[in-house]
């Protein structure tokens, strides 16, 4: 069991209290309807599936209920950096 | 008889309390401190298992939780019979009840030892390449056929009587292994007032030192020095100190899983005593003090009863005051079979023969073998053994193969060299190097805030050992933030004998010579297995079974290595280990499942209505974590017959219905009508206030998520109803919009499930039946038509009113507080016995939705299905320029024209009712070509005939056409028709 800190509360805790949601920083389109088939294909089913460093979205689902992203290393399974919505992570951009 | 190998005096054993035990209904006589496998020793029993595969005679290997060969059962009676524990591993208690296993008709006289003699078709892979035809034979006579003949003891059928306790702890050290590694290191981080956990696997904390007789630490018996160490730990606050609690996992980021086994010591436990504890601890570091295993020789008939690991030999002798025989021959690689062969000399009863592969040997043993009596045979090994049920004599050989000679002995001990225990070091994602003093793995990186100290650690030596510890103790400390002792203090050992772990790999074997004993595999297996092409480590572990066994090979995984690796032709380092996995030690389901079993398994919620409906014989079932009353049968009432008639008592009368596990969201804020646009496919800008819409909620891919009706109670507040199980989903998926996509929007979640209680009342009588009670609502058609919401009170308690049907009657849902629900509902009923009244459950719903063609989703839709595929085009509002999922319903595929589409299906013969999931299948000219599937079905007493609903590909295009539905052996002929059975012009709803 990881362990999640939880930019919000500010708290390191156990995985059990969170929820994972998938990649992080997939903006839904302004205007889903001028998308291209392609385009929209690629927002709804296209993910990285990245060896190494992920950008990924977790839900405070047993705490306070936020949204937040993180950065985890798929390899050791650990969390190195929690941030905010719409913040930029202390390790990067917020692309990918 | 009696205890016949136990010497006069020694050992940790209590001889003023004598156990009575019994082993194969023979009766024993062991002491206090006794395991089943030290008192079975005593009384000079060795042969105690069959092996698994070739039903092998097995004695007693190991003296730990390693042991390969000595499973038995052991028996309390009833339901608490526990098979496959290691005798080694079992305390002795008065009373205790064991038999051996696998073998029919006796241990002695055992029908399965005929695959010994098979042994030459029974190889590695032997059911790959014998079981292969006919095909339908691998599920009616292999499978039950080996299953039968290879195995462990039989598990008891009965449930288990005991219940078993979880604890969560966290510490700044925790330490694994309480020999002379562990507990210097505890000693180290004791002082430092760090919190720390001190953990063993035996029924006594002290791993080797146990079976030190004449060696002293700073100038105390080993022993004392011991007990004082122990008692200074305990009576540390910041210490916990736990005994029989074996550390199975190690988990991500310091996460330790211990089972600690807390009766089964015990000749009457105590019924309020959990029988194990689960500990899930998070610690800040860890420190693996787990020591080493010996490793067996590799040679012929290595295996028979009386050969015994050299080191556990020693342990029997010193711990327990017990001979592994009268005249043994040692058999080595290393010092480690010296220090055995000293000691039973020392204890009068010194080894015939030391035949050591070396052919240099330290002169100080050899010194003392010679002063002992004992004869050297150097450069040399055992070759053969013979002895029916226990070693009687052996064959050794000069490593070239000269000079066979025979020696007569009544136990064999062997020492191979020492495996460091790195399992959990490697479940940490410590790295490990080839260590050539060991010819073992050994750990190397450390990942972060993981330490290993002692034998497990590569460090041998008893003062090395203490060091060692107390420099991880030390170094864990400094790690987790506190304030640590030097790195080095001086342990003074005297009396130790000097002994290196140095040993040269095995050379290649001949003859039924076993690697792992357990799985039955021999040298033999694996050099096949390479022959036959596997060269992975990985796969001629799969491939012969080696290292998978219950012990997970703690005593077979190098000789398996360096035989694999012998055969290949390349070092051990290149052919690699193989990865441990948890646990290291079996733990019981009982452990890990703790308090989550029956009633406490998950939680299960229940309505306010629910008593009444149980006090009314209502029958239940499951929706989501609900239970829900399905039906209330009266006195000779099936289920069907209680479906007939409640769903009459609603189309003709009313019928009362507890909706409460409806999910309840209320939806706020100057945005609410803005968020529920943009969410949902409906219009809900133009929803006037006390009005309802159905709403259906889209995924972004464009299918259908949940469906329920969402009234508008003000400008800025809507009561949004999602289905029972949907509610988290629905919430969840809310908040993710709100919170991530449209954080302008200034709207505010509240989940109200558990506010309102919710009864729905139905049928021609339902306003009749509510006006009564309430106050402040116009309840005529013209103030309070179909799909409006009104305020107002009913019998003193608040009511939020919705005008909807799911059954196509007049309807009403009274939402009241939960608190009141209990009241409003048993006025409702007391009156409505006038008015026909009948109270429904889930089954008739079901049914008179289906009449009317209602979704259930879930039910109807499977996660790939749209609004219009569902006949819910009517709800989405198209003008809108986008909601969640709308460019979906655009993509090419989803305007097919043969997308799975719901329809209604009538059978040929009316009263036949199809089979919910059956296959719709074309029986045009062209052949038969699967069409769909049926998702409803139900016998409608309304229409005197069944009905259904059935996904169907292209189906509103098929109106009339006829198509069989086929479900397993029954094949029934329908015509596809519309979805609404009932009352199609809709005229009930105002009736």
């Amino acid at each position: 069991m990881i362990q999640v800190r939880c930019p919000y509360c500010d708290a390191l805790l156990p995985e059990q209290e969170f929820a994972y949601a998938g990649q992080a920083h997939i903006a839904r389109p302004e205007d889903p309807s001028a998308e291209t088939d392609e385009a929209w294909r690629d927002y709804l089913y296209i993910r990285s599936n990245t060896r190494g460093l992920h950008k990924e979205r977790w839900r405070h689902v047993h705490g306070c209920g936020r949204f937040f992203n993180a950065i985890r290393d798929t390899v050791s399974d650990r969390i190195q950096e929690t941030y905010r919505m719409f913040e930029t992570p202390a390790g990067g951009s917020a692309d990918e | 008889m009696s205890n016949a190998y136990r010497i006069p005096a020694g050992g940790r054993i209590n001889r003023k309390k004598p156990l009575k035990f019994q082993f194969n209904n023979q009766n024993y006589i062991g002491f206090e401190g006794d395991t089943l496998a030290s008192a079975l020793l005593a009384n000079g029993v060795h042969f105690v298992a069959r092996s698994f595969k070739y039903h092998r005679p097995r004695g007693i290997l190991s003296a730990g939780s390693e042991e390969p060969n000595a499973l038995v059962t052991i028996n309390r009676g009833q339901a608490r019979v526990t098979p496959n524990l290691p005798a080694t591993t079992a305390q002795l208690y008065d009373g205790l009840i064991a038999a051996s296993q696998n073998h029919w008709p006796s241990l002695n006289v055992d029908a399965g030892a005929v695959n010994d003699l098979l042994h030459p078709v029974l190889a590695a892979g032997f059911y790959y390449k014998t079981f292969m035809w006919p095909r339908n034979f691998w599920n009616t006579v292999y499978e039950p056929f080996i299953r039968a003949a290879a195995g462990l003891g039989k598990a008891p059928s009965e449930p288990d009587p005991d219940f078993y306790a979880t604890r969560h702890a966290y510490c700044d050290v925790l330490i694994i292994g309480g020999g002379p590694a562990g507990i210097a290191a505890a000693l180290a981080a004791a002082a430092t007032g760090a919190r720390v956990m001190l953990v063993d696997e035996q029924s006594e904390m002290g791993g080797s030192l146990l079976s030190e007789v004449s060696v002293r630490i700073d100038s105390a018996a080993a022993g004392d020095w011991l007990a004082s160490a122990l008692e200074t730990l305990r009576a540390a606050p910041n210490v916990q100190v736990i005994q029989r609690a074996a550390a199975f996992g190690f988990y991500h980021e310091n996460f330790v899983g211990i089972g600690q086994r807390l009766t089964d010591h015990l000749a009457d436990p105590s019924a309020d005593c959990p029988r194990e504890r689960l500990w899930k601890v998070r610690a800040r570091t860890v420190i693996l003090a787990q020591g080493a295993i010996e490793r067996p020789l590799v040679f012929g008939g290595n295996d028979r009863p009386g050969v015994m690991l050299a080191g556990a030999a020693r342990t029997y002798l010193n711990r327990y005051g017990v001979l592994a025989g009268r005249s043994a021959v040692i058999a080595t690689s290393n010092d480690s079979g010296w220090l055995t062969a000293l000691d039973l000399a020392r204890a009068g009863s010194a080894p015939t023969a030391i035949v050591d592969m070396r052919p240099d040997v330290a002169p100080d043993l050899v010194a003392r073998a010679g002063d002992a009596g004992i004869e050297v045979i150097k450069d040399s090994r055992v070759i053969r053994t013979s002895g029916r049920f226990r070693v009687r004599r052996i064959v050794v050989a000069r490593n070239d193969g000269a000079g066979q000679r025979e020696l007569a002995c009544d136990s064999l001990l062997m020492s191979g060299g020492w495996t460091p225990s790195v399992h959990l070091w490697s479940q940490a994602n410590g790295t490990l190097s080839w260590d050539e003093t060991f010819k073992a793995f050994v750990p190397e990186a450390a990942p972060g805030g993981v330490f290993a100290a002692g034998a497990g650690a590569g460090v041998f030596g008893l003062g090395e050992t203490l060091q060692s510890g107390w420099s991880a103790g030390s170094a864990a400390c400094r790690s987790a933030g506190f304030g640590a002792p030097g790195a080095t203090r001086g342990f003074r050992i005297e009396g130790e004998i000097a002994a290196s772990p140095a040993t040269p790999l095995q050379a290649p074997s001949t003859g039924r010579a076993f690697i792992d004993f357990q799985n039955d595999v021999t040298a033999k297996d694996i050099r096949l297995a390479v022959q036959e092409g596997f060269q992975s480590v990985e796969h001629i572990k799969r491939y012969t079974t080696t290292g998978m066994a219950t012990d997970q090979g703690k005593t077979s995984n190098i000789n398996a290595l360096a035989e694999a690796a012998a055969t290949l032709g390349v070092s051990p380092q290149q052919a690699g280990l193989t990865r441990f996995r948890p646990p290291y030690s079996p733990i019981t389901f009982g452990a890990l499942a703790g308090m989550k079993r029956n009633g406490t398994f998950q939680p299960v919620r229940r309505t306010e209505i629910d008593p009444w409906a149980e006090q009314q014989g209502a029958v239940f079932e499951p929706v989501s974590l609900w239970r829900r009353a399905r039906y209330f049968p009266k006195a000779g009432e099936d289920m069907h017959a209680a479906v007939r008639r409640e769903s009459v008592g609603v189309r003709t009368a009313v019928g009362m219905f507890d909706a409460s596990t409806l999910g309840k969201i209320e939806v706020v804020g100057p945005d609410a009508a803005e968020f529920l646009n943009r969410l949902y496919v409906n219009a809900w800008k133009s929803l006037a206030p006390s009005r309802c819409k159905y709403g259906v909620l889209l995924g972004e891919d464009g299918f259908i998520r949940d469906d329920g009706v969402v009234a508008r109670l003000t400008e800025d507040r809507f009561h949004v109803t999602t289905t029972t199980g949907g509610a988290p989903r629905v919430l969840t998926m809310m908040e993710d919009y709100l919170q991530t996509e449209w954080p302008d929007l200034q709207v505010w979640l509240t989940s109200t499930t558990e506010q309102w209680a919710v009864i729905a009342v139905n049928g021609p009588n339902a306003k009749q039946l509510i006006a009564p009670f309430i106050d402040g609502i116009d309840l005529s058609d013209e103030a309070l038509p179909h799909m409006a919401y009104a305020e107002g009170n009913i019998a003193g308690a608040q009511l939020r009113l919705f005008r909807v049907s799911f059954t196509g009657e007049r309807g009403y849902e009274l939402n009241v507080p939960t608190s009141e629900a209990r009241r409003i509902w048993e006025l409702l009923h007391a009156a409505g016995a006038a008015l026909g009244l009948v109270v429904y459950g889930t089954e008739t719903m079901h049914l008179l939705r289906a009449e009317k063609g209602y979704i259930i989703v879930g039910q109807d839709t499977d996660g790939t299905n749209t609004p219009q595929d569902v006949g819910l085009g009517w709800a989405v509002g198209n003008k809108k320029k986008d909601f969640v999922g709308k460019r979906s319903l655009n993509r090419p595929d989803m305007l097919k024209a043969d997308r799975p589409q719901l329809v209604g299906l009538l059978t040929e013969d009316s009263r036949t009712v199809l089979e919910e999931g059956a296959q719709v299948v074309s029986t045009g000219p062209a052949g038969a070509r699967p069409l769909g599937h049926v998702t409803s079905a139900y016998w409608s007493e309304a229409l005197g005939r069944s009905v259904a609903l059935a996904l169907v590909a292209g189906g509103r295009a098929c109106m009339g056409q006829d198509v069989a539905v086929c479900a397993a052996k029954v094949q029934t002929r329908a015509t596809i028709s519309g979805t609404v059975f009932y009352d199609p012009k809709g005229e009930r709803i105002n009736a």
